[in-house]
């Protein structure tokens, strides 16, 4: 199982509905055990690639395989490798969370404790209450749960937290994290940078059915250009920003320059753009 | 990985569960025929004639209820909340699950017969049914037919906030006009002729073959059999063709 073998590999995917082609050739791969994530804005063609490796659409042209299967034939025991959490689905209202979870554990060859997975999702006060009780984010963990209840080797995540309020983003990144430590491989879609720069190993920016850009999300950061970000308020008050592929030099320079005059450089910073500044130049419609 | 039938099974106990969990869904479930049999019971108290026309016709509304109104409402939902692309997205075989669902709707079917059946004796004085064949060939013909025709409505529906006006409106017209409160000879012509092109008032003469004594085995039914079994392959046809499994987006 934990071969060499990626969990995911996509080649030349095409997508088009009638006209319009909403994935115009793409290519990744995900390793065992990454969290990957496909990053861009609503319409990218992130939802269209995630649900052709899900297997709920088929692909007008090119590869794609799924722990070595094709997801386009809906294996079932592909089915039972893999757990998704879509972006919005409703449940048996009526029933209790360990009686739904129980019920789903039940169609997969070897799932999990229900107990150890209510526990995982952070639900345990709310085993024995009906689901139509759960707040907005309860149900989310939910979701995740019923994801994991199968205990599936790659977990596919449509936009996790969309929705949240930032004290429940940072329990759900709890526990993605926690899938990473389970060894579980994790395909994450979300149009939150910050979720992106978090949780993922690597990242693929999606604009317009393409990826613009892959890579860990340190490396996106100082890939190219002029990547450091000098600033400082020099004796004048006046905010000045310089941009430069080697700090070390211009920070001599100017700090130099500085001291011979018997000034200083009030506010001084060196940044490197984030993973946010990265997104909005390659997604900036020229 | 585990059998088709032992998932079935399972599947179907939940479903099972779940339905008498929702007290007021299944109270009205069973309410409704007893309520119209206690209704036109003692509207027509006394005329023999008129209960023999209206306890089959309270059966027949009944398979139409419990399969065709159910499964249309049912799917809907399913559909519009997002729990049918969740299960698709699960191992469980979707004719396993689609079976489920089925079988949940044909056991209140089963229940809702056997309690006019019962009335009819108890209450009605029309004896046992004296054409139990009769009665259980059109009754099995019927749930497949209506809840094929159910499966089908449900893909006209667009959402699940107009799903009863859709329902409704095919189901009041249909009874009304099916002889379900009246016997189909007092219907104008036109109307008739209608009804008999649909598949509820073959049931209901079916179904009167079968509950009531001196109407005949089955034999005397073939043709309102052939009607109700081509709605059956148009049921097929249109369940199949256009089935979704997710939410319609506009």
């Amino acid at each position: 199982m934990a071969s060499g073998e990626p969990a995911i590999e996509v080649h030349d995917l095409r997508k088009s509905y009638g006209e319009l082609e909403a994935v115009r050739g793409i290519d990744f791969t995900v390793s065992r055990g990454e969290i990957y994530g496909l990053l861009g804005p609503n319409g990218a063609g992130k939802t269209s690639t995630v649900e052709i490796l899900e297997g709920y659409r088929e692909r007008s042209s090119g590869s794609v395989s799924v722990l070595g299967a094709d997801p386009g034939a809906r294996p079932r025991e592909l089915r039972a490798r893999v757990g998704i959490v879509l972006q919005s689905s409703g449940i048996y209202s009526h029933a209790t969370v360990a009686e739904v979870l129980a019920h789903f554990a039940s169609f997969y060859p070897h799932p999990r404790e229900v107990g150890e997975v209510i526990a995982l999702a952070g639900l345990e006060e709310k085993r024995d209450e009906r689901t139509r009780t759960l707040s907005g984010g309860q149900k989310r963990r939910l979701d995740l749960a019923l994801a994991l209840v199968g205990d599936p080797e790659l977990i596919f995540l449509d936009e996790p937290t969309t929705g949240f309020d930032p004290a429940a983003r940072r329990g759900a990144w709890e526990a993605i994290r926690s899938l990473r430590d389970l060894g579980k491989t994790v395909l994450l879609t979300t149009h939150y940078l910050d979720e992106a720069q978090e949780l993922a190993d690597r990242v693929a920016i999606i604009k317009g059915g393409r990826i613009l850009a892959e890579g860990s999300p340190a490396e996106l950061g100082v890939g190219g250009g002029s990547r450091y970000r000098v600033a400082y308020a020099g004796a004048d008050d006046e905010p000045t920003v310089i941009e430069t592929d080697d700090p070390t030099r211009l920070l001599h320079e100017l700090t130099g320059e500085a001291l011979a005059r018997g000034e200083t450089l009030r506010s001084l910073s060196v940044t490197r753009p984030s993973l946010e500044d990265i997104y909005l130049e390659l997604t900036a419609d020229a | 990985m585990p059998s088709d039938a032992a998932l079935l099974w399972r599947q179907y106990r939940f479903e099972r569960r779940l339905f008498w969990r929702n007290r007021s869904a299944a109270f009205f479930n069973f309410l409704l025929p007893l309520m119209f049999l206690a209704l036109f019971g003692a509207i027509v108290h006394g005329h023999q004639s008129e209960l023999d026309v209206i306890v089959p016709g309270i059966a027949g509304m009944s398979v139409m209820s419990t399969t065709f109104t159910a499964l249309a409402y049912n799917l809907t939902f399913l559909r519009e909340q997002g729990v049918l692309k969740r299960i698709r997205g699960t191992p469980l075989p979707s004719r396993v699950y689609l079976g489920g669902l089925a079988l949940n709707a044909v056991t209140n079917t089963a229940i809702q017969i056997a309690i006019v059946v019962v009335a009819g004796r108890l209450v009605f004085n029309l004896g046992w049914p004296p054409q139990p064949l009769t009665l259980v060939v059109f009754v099995l013909v019927g749930v497949v037919a209506f809840a094929l025709l159910g499966v089908a409505l449900s893909h006209a529906i667009p959402s699940f906030d107009s799903a009863p006006a859709v329902v409704n409106g095919v189901f009041v017209p249909v009874i009304l006009i099916s002889g379900v409160f009246f016997d189909v000879k007092h219907v104008p012509d036109f109307l008739r002729d209608i009804a008999q092109a649909l598949p509820l008032e073959p049931l209901i003469n079916g179904l009167t073959g079968g509950l009531v004594a001196h109407h005949g085995a089955l034999g005397h039914h073939l043709t309102a059999l052939a009607v109700l079994g081509v709605w059956g392959l148009v049921g097929v046809v249109l369940a199949v063709r256009g089935f979704s499994w997710e939410a319609r987006r506009s």
